[in-house]
């Protein structure tokens, strides 16, 4: 068979399966309802996660750390330091609190600024907030701040934290990849049984067919787009779902982070996720039908 | 074009379809199988048209070894032989046209080829006008018609028949019959199986008789 009519057999059968499908449209929208929703569910797990991480991202000042320097350094000292380490590589800024300035801003206290009074000299150091470079983890930002010597007298950084946060977000992702492995699961199941049916339903068909002369790559294919079709449709009803709900959550979070003054925004459904999902419900739906089809149509054979 | 040489068939069950039957029938030739139910008519057929394997003997069609075809092969001869049912076996939800296309579909025919084609083997049984209609709004001999309308679509060399009339009335069934031997006439070697003797005596085509899974008379002598 030459490519073109290979190409039009093929097409022929998507649309006419297409056009099965239409003529039962009660039963084949609750089927593709059902593979909607359960998409959508993993789908919107994955948009969840991937906002929190970026909100979390944008607490910026979190991976920041503040580098104290030894009592007596002279502010050109520090400047000078500043300046030095603002030209490396692994350091986005380099903030410089003088210790008049952090005297002056304690003294703004109306509760410390009596107990400032009492002191004879200003025992606060000159401090250094360093913002590391974009992109550095964790390990990198714990070497950085070991790399700095004298004048540098403490650094205090938040290594907690910033592991205990990467590692909920670990727990998190492994989650989402759990539910997704579950619920993508429960589709291609849904989609087999499905075909399944149909397969029964079709039984007598399959067996004149075959009686004819059909192959059964001939008598296997129209189950097989049917199987693509209900997970397109599926995974186009999920995505559908997912958008509707984006669009619910967007008017109120933009109240909430209007409240908290932070510029968090929800950044919705991006390209590569909306691919993402509907080649994931295409290769549910075929691969269920796959399995129903290899399962159920090999005992099928002509009696007469 | 067909030969069995000491062909025996024997069910897993135990039952016997045939013992030792050896047939031939020339390119063209009309053969009536007769018997009661159970004299292995149907597994004769059933045989050709590669429904059941031979357990003994030798099926050979048009220089084939049928019997031995391996399975992957069934489909691509099975489109070779045109096959006829006593319940027509028609797609109800099809219509009349699509019905007789399905093979020449399944053989990959291109879509204005099956057209033309659909359309003179409905003319050959009389029922181009009913090509639109789907097959329960037709009469059962109609219906049978359709079914042989889709047998000979694909010009096949071979036809087999079980009992295409075993649901009509005598009228009806004799109309179709003589639609059998006109079909014939134009070259297509066919066996058919009825055990209505009445019927075809009329017809003066040879006539193979089988009891017990033996041939018991041969009109045309020992083959």
């Amino acid at each position: 068979m030459n490519p073109a009519r290979w190409l039009q057999r093929h097409l022929q059968t998507a649309l006419g399966t297409l056009g099965t499908l239409s003529r039962q449209p009660v039963a084949t929208g609750l089927t593709v309802l059902v593979i909607g929703m359960a998409l959508a569910l993993p789908a919107a797990l994955h948009v969840l996660v991937q906002n929190a991480r970026l909100a979390a991202g944008s607490f910026e000042d979190v991976r920041d750390f503040s580098a104290y320097l030894a009592q007596g350094t002279a502010l050109v000292q520090a400047e000078a330091l500043a300046r030095e380490l603002e030209a490396r590589d692994e350091v986005g800024a380099v903030t410089l609190i003088s210790a008049e300035d952090a005297l002056e801003e304690l003294r703004a206290d109306p509760g410390i600024a009596t107990l400032i009074l009492a002191l004879e000299r200003n025992p606060l150091p000159h401090t250094l907030v360093i913002r590391p470079a974009e992109g550095l983890d964790n390990a990198a930002i714990q070497a950085l701040a070991d790399s700095l010597g004298p004048p540098v007298e403490m650094v205090r950084l938040d290594m907690d934290w910033l592991g205990r946060l990467a590692a909920l977000f670990d727990v998190l992702r492994r989650a989402v990849l759990l539910a997704m492995l579950l619920l993508v699961s429960a589709v291609v199941i849904i989609i087999g049984n499905t075909i399944r049916l149909e397969i029964q339903n079709r039984r007598q068909d399959i067996e004149v067919m075959k009686l004819l002369g059909a192959t059964d790559g001939f008598v296997r294919r129209p189950f097989l787009y049917l199987g693509l079709w209900y997970g397109l449709l599926g995974g186009l009803v999920a995505l559908i779902v997912l958008l509707t709900g984006l669009a619910a959550l967007g008017g109120p979070l933009d109240r909430l982070a209007a409240l908290y003054g932070s510029g968090l925004r929800l950044t919705g459904l991006d390209g590569r996720t909306a691919l993402g999902l509907l080649l994931c419900s295409l290769a549910a739906g075929t691969g269920g039908a796959l399995l129903a089809v290899s399962r159920h149509l090999a005992a099928i054979q002509p009696r007469v | 074009m067909i030969r069995l040489e000491r062909v025996s068939k024997r069910f897993p069950g135990g039952g016997e379809g045939l013992r030792e039957v050896s047939l031939r029938a020339e390119a063209g030739e009309l053969v009536f199988l007769t018997g009661h139910s159970g004299a292995g008519k149907s597994t004769l057929l059933k045989l050709i048209g590669l429904l059941e394997r031979p357990t003994r003997g030798q099926v050979l069609v048009d220089g084939r070894n049928v019997g031995r075809l391996p399975d992957r092969q069934i489909p691509a001869y099975r489109r070779q032989v045109g096959m006829v049912f006593q319940d027509h076996k028609l797609l109800a939800d099809r219509s009349v046209h699509d019905n007789v296309a399905l093979p020449l579909v399944i053989a990959g025919v291109g879509a204005r080829e099956i057209g033309r084609r659909v359309r003179a083997a409905l003319d050959q049984v009389g029922l181009l006008a009913r090509e639109r209609h789907l097959p329960v709004t037709l009469s059962a001999g109609e219906q049978q018609r359709v079914g042989i309308a889709r047998a000979i679509v694909n010009r096949p060399k071979v036809l087999i028949a079980d009992e295409p009339t075993g649901n009509l009335d005598p009228e009806l069934s004799l109309e179709i019959m003589l639609l059998f031997r006109r079909l014939n006439a134009v070259g297509v070697t066919m066996l058919i199986a009825t055990h209505d003797l009445a019927l075809i005596g009329s017809l003066g085509a040879r006539q193979v008789a089988l009891s017990g899974g033996r041939v018991i008379t041969d009109s045309r002598g020992a083959p």
